[in-house]
C-alpha cells in the first residue's frame, strides 16, 4: 500500500484501467484523493457517469467534466490538466490504443504536474508508456453486492497480484477480503 | 420623430399614426403631418382618430427603438458640438458655444443640420437662443433664431406653454389674461410668485438667461479597445506576444478604473495584405490581470498566419462584466486561479461549454436528478444524499429479451448472456405528468438492481403499461 491508499498506484504517473469496473476504481481513488477532479470523456459518448450514483464513492462537488470534441482533442486536453498541476486526479475514458509517443508525453506531463493519470482503456489496448495496468471486474458474491476484483497485470516497478475488495459505504474505504477459495460462502467462482 | 423613425423603413404618403396604450386606451402617440393636417393630434384616442379619418394607418409604438433611435441622434450630433444632451423623448439640446463659427456660422449650421436630417427622413423643428429655456421655445412653437441678448424681443409673442409649464399652470394664467410671454414679463413679479409659486418665473428666468440652466451630455459608453500600429510588420510569434503584452497592460489598466473584468477578449491582427487574423479567447472568469491574461494567449497567437508580416494589432474586450477591487488577504481564497486558468485553456480548445459540472436537481427521474452545468459559469454546488441505490453509469435505455414482472433468470445485453443471481426491487418511478418527456412515454417504470452470476450489476426497469424490459444503468 502506499500514500493514497492503493497497493502500487504511485501519483505522478500515469497509469492505465481495463475492465467492466475500471469507471469504479477510478472513482474510489478519486474519492480517496484530496483535489478536485477532472473526467474527460468524448461528447459522442452515451454512456454517462451518474452523479447520484458517483456521489457514493466520491463527492459530485469535487469533479469536472470535459466532453472532448474528438480523439486529439481528448488527449490534449488530458496532457493539459496532468501538467497543470490543479487536479490529483485526472481520468481519460480512451477508446482507441495509445502510441508510445502519446502514452511517455502523458507520463511526462503526470510527472510535471504531480498529478494521477488514469485512461480507462479498453481491453488489451494497453500502452508501453504506462506505469501499470489493472484489470477490474466486479464479482459476484452472495453476501455482498461491492465485492470485485483488482488484478495488477503490468508494473513497471514491481511485482503483480490480485486482490478481491469491497466498498464500505458507511465507512467509505475499501476493505480486502481473502481469496476466493477461503472465503466463506465461496460456491461461484468468478468467471 | 418616433413615426419618421418607423416610416423611413416603410414611406406611407397618406395620414399615419402611432399608437399606444395608455391607461387601458388606445391612444395616438405620434402623427406625421398628413395626420395633423386632417386634424388628429398627439393623445387623441385611437377609434375616435379612424373616425375623423377613416384611411388612417396605424403601428403600434416601439418605445425602446425610439429610445435608441434618439441614442443614434445624440452620437450622430457629436460632429456639431461635444455639448448633446436629451430633450424629453423626441428632441435634442445642443450647446454650440463655440463651434458655430466651424459651419459658417449660426444660420449656415441649421441650414446644415436641417439639410441633413430631412435627408434623413426626419421632419425637424430648429430653435436657437442663448439660453436653453429660450431655444426649447423656439423650437416648440416657431422655429427661428434669436440673435444675441434679444432673446425676449424674439419669444416675447410666444404662448405662455413655451415657458415648459404644466398644463394647470398655464391654464391658470390664461385665465388671468396672461397668453404670451411678453405679458407675463409686464407682470409685478411677486403676485406672480404668490400665485403660481416660484416654478413659472424660474421657468421665464431660464428662458431669459437671468437664471443659469446646465446642458448634461450624455456620457460616452466606454470603450474597452486598445490598438497598436507597428512601424515595421513583424512575423515572430515572440514579437506579437510582446506586442500583446503592451496592449494587455493598457487594456487592463482601463478595466481597473471602472472595475471591470474581461471574459471574452479578441485580438485582430492586420496584415500588410489587409487581411485580418483573429483571436478569441474565451475566459473561465472575469480577470484583468494582463500577466495571467497573456499566458493564455500563447497557444491562440502560435496558431496565426502571419503572412508577409502584421502592422498593426488591435485588442478588443468584447464582453465584459463587473469585478469589484478585493481584499488581498493571506488566508482565504487562494487556489483558484490556477483551477480558472486551466478551464481557460481547456476551453479554448473543446468550447467552454463543453467543461461541465453536476448540480443537484429537484427531481425523482434519474435522467433529470442533476442539472449540467457549464463550470465556468457555476459554483460547485449542492448535497448529493444517497436515498437509494442509484449506478455509476447511466445510459439510453437497452431493451432486452424478458417478459413478465419479475426480472428474466436468463437474458442477453451486449452481445454477454447473462444470468440473474440476485435482484433487489421494484422502485416504482413515475413519469413526471407535467413534463412531456418522450423516453417516459411508456408509462410507469419498475426499477430493479440486478446482480449476475457473471459478475456485473446491472439497473433494470420494466415498464408495466407497455412490457418490455430494459437496462438503463450498471453499479459499480
Amino acid at each position: 500500500m502506499t500514500e493514497n491508499g492503493f497497493p502500487n498506484l504511485k501519483s505522478g504517473r500515469s497509469h492505465e484501467l481495463t475492465g467492466a469496473a475500471a469507471s469504479s476504481f477510478a472513482a474510489i481513488f478519486a474519492g480517496g484523493c484530496s483535489g478536485p477532479v477532472m473526467w474527460i470523456s468524448e461528447g459522442w459518448q452515451r454512456e454517462e457517469l451518474h452523479p447520484s450514483g458517483f456521489a457514493q464513492f466520491c463527492d459530485p462537488q469535487k469533479l469536472l467534466l470535459v466532453k472532448a470534441k474528438g480523439e486529439t482533442d481528448l488527449l490534449a486536453s488530458f496532457e493539459e490538466t496532468l501538467r497543470s498541476g490543479v487536479m490529483s486526479v485526472v481520468i481519460a475514458e480512451l477508446n482507441t490504443a495509445l502510441g508510445l509517443t502519446a502514452g511517455r508525453r502523458l507520463q511526462l506531463a503526470a510527472k510535471a504536474g504531480r498529478a494521477t493519470g488514469l485512461s480507462i482503456i479498453p481491453e488489451g489496448m494497453g500502452s508501453n508508456a504506462a506505469e501499470t495496468r489493472w484489470r477490474c471486474n466486479p464479482l459476484y458474491d452472495p453476501d455482498d453486492s461491492t465485492l470485485q476484483q483488482w488484478e495488477l497485470i503490468k508494473n513497471k516497478s514491481g511485482t503483480l497480484g490480485i486482490w478481491d475488495v469491497r466498498w464500505n459505504a458507511e465507512a467509505r474505504r475499501i476493505i480486502m477480503v481473502s481469496k476466493v477459495g477461503q472465503r466463506s460462502g465461496s460456491a461461484y467462482p468468478p468467471g | 420623430m418616433a413615426s419618421d423613425r418607423v416610416l423611413r423603413t416603410r414611406p406611407v404618403d397618406a395620414p399615419f399614426a402611432l399608437t399606444l396604450r395608455q391607461n387601458n386606451t388606445e391612444r395616438l402617440y405620434c402623427v406625421n403631418w398628413q395626420a395633423e393636417k386632417v386634424g388628429l393630434h398627439r393623445g387623441m384616442g385611437f377609434s375616435d382618430a379612424r373616425a375623423f379619418c377613416p384611411d388612417l394607418q396605424s403601428r403600434p409604438a416601439n418605445l425602446q427603438a425610439d429610445q435608441r433611435f434618439q441614442q443614434a441622434l445624440v452620437r450622430w450630433s457629436g460632429r456639431y458640438c461635444p455639448w448633446v444632451g436629451l430633450e424629453g423623448a423626441d428632441g435634442l439640446v445642443l450647446n454650440i458655444a463655440g463651434s458655430a463659427h466651424l459651419f459658417g456660422g449660426e444660420a449656415a449650421m441649421l441650414s446644415d443640420m436641417r439639410q441633413k436630417l430631412t435627408h434623413a427622413g426626419l421632419a425637424v423643428q430648429l430653435g436657437l437662443a442663448d439660453t436653453r429655456g429660450g431655444a426649447w421655445a423656439l423650437a416648440r412653437f416657431g422655429e427661428g433664431v434669436a440673435p444675441v441678448n434679444e432673446t425676449l424681443k424674439q419669444i416675447g409673442a410666444l404662448p405662455i406653454a413655451s415657458l415648459r409649464l404644466d398644463g394647470q399652470t398655464c391654464i391658470g394664467l390664461q385665465r388671468l389674461g396672461v397668453r404670451s410671454i411678453a405679458d407675463l414679463v409686464a407682470l409685478p413679479r411677486a403676485t406672480v410668485t404668490r400665485r403660481f409659486g416660484p416654478g413659472v418665473l424660474l421657468r421665464l428666468d431660464q428662458a431669459l438667461g437671468d437664471q443659469a440652466e446646465e446642458i448634461s451630455p450624455l456620457p460616452d459608453p466606454p470603450l474597452y479597445a486598445v490598438r497598436m500600429t507597428l512601424p515595421e510588420p513583424v512575423g515572430l510569434t515572440s514579437d506579437i506576444m510582446a506586442g500583446t503584452e503592451r496592449l494587455l497592460t493598457r487594456l487592463c489598466a482601463r478595466l481597473k478604473t471602472q472595475e471591470q473584468g474581461v471574459r471574452v477578449l479578441q485580438l485582430t491582427l492586420r496584415r500588410v495584405d489587409q487581411a485580418n487574423q483573429q483571436v478569441e479567447l474565451r475566459l473561465a472568469r472575469a480577470m484583468r490581470d494582463p500577466v495571467r491574461i497573456l499566458a493564455l494567449f500563447e497557444r491562440g497567437v502560435g496558431e496565426v498566419d502571419a503572412g508577409f508580416g502584421i502592422d498593426q494589432m488591435r485588442l478588443e474586450a468584447v464582453q465584459v462584466e463587473k469585478l469589484p477591487v478585493q481584499q488581498i488577504s493571506h488566508t482565504g481564497n487562494r487556489g483558484t486561479d490556477g483551477l480558472d486558468d486551466l478551464i481557460t485553456r481547456l476551453g479554448n480548445r473543446v468550447g467552454l461549454d463543453n467543461i461541465i459540472r453536476f448540480l443537484p436537481a429537484d427531481s425523482h427521474i434519474p435522467e433529470r436528478s442533476f442539472i449540467i452545468a457549464p463550470a465556468a459559469y457555476s459554483k460547485p454546488d449542492g448535497f448529493w444524499p444517497v436515498l437509494r441505490p442509484r449506478p455509476l453509469r447511466l445510459f439510453p435505455p437497452e431493451p432486452i429479451g424478458g417478459t413478465g414482472r419479475a426480472p428474466p433468470r436468463r437474458f442477453r445485453w451486449r452481445r454477454m448472456s447473462l444470468t440473474t443471481a440476485r435482484t433487489t426491487g421494484p422502485e416504482r418511478i413515475t413519469p413526471e405528468w407535467w413534463l412531456c418527456d418522450e423516453n417516459w412515454q411508456s408509462g410507469l417504470r419498475d426499477y430493479w438492481r440486478v446482480e449476475t452470476r457473471q459478475g456485473r450489476r446491472l439497473w433494470l426497469f420494466y415498464t408495466p403499461q407497455n412490457p418490455g424490459w430494459f437496462v438503463q444503468g450498471e453499479f459499480a
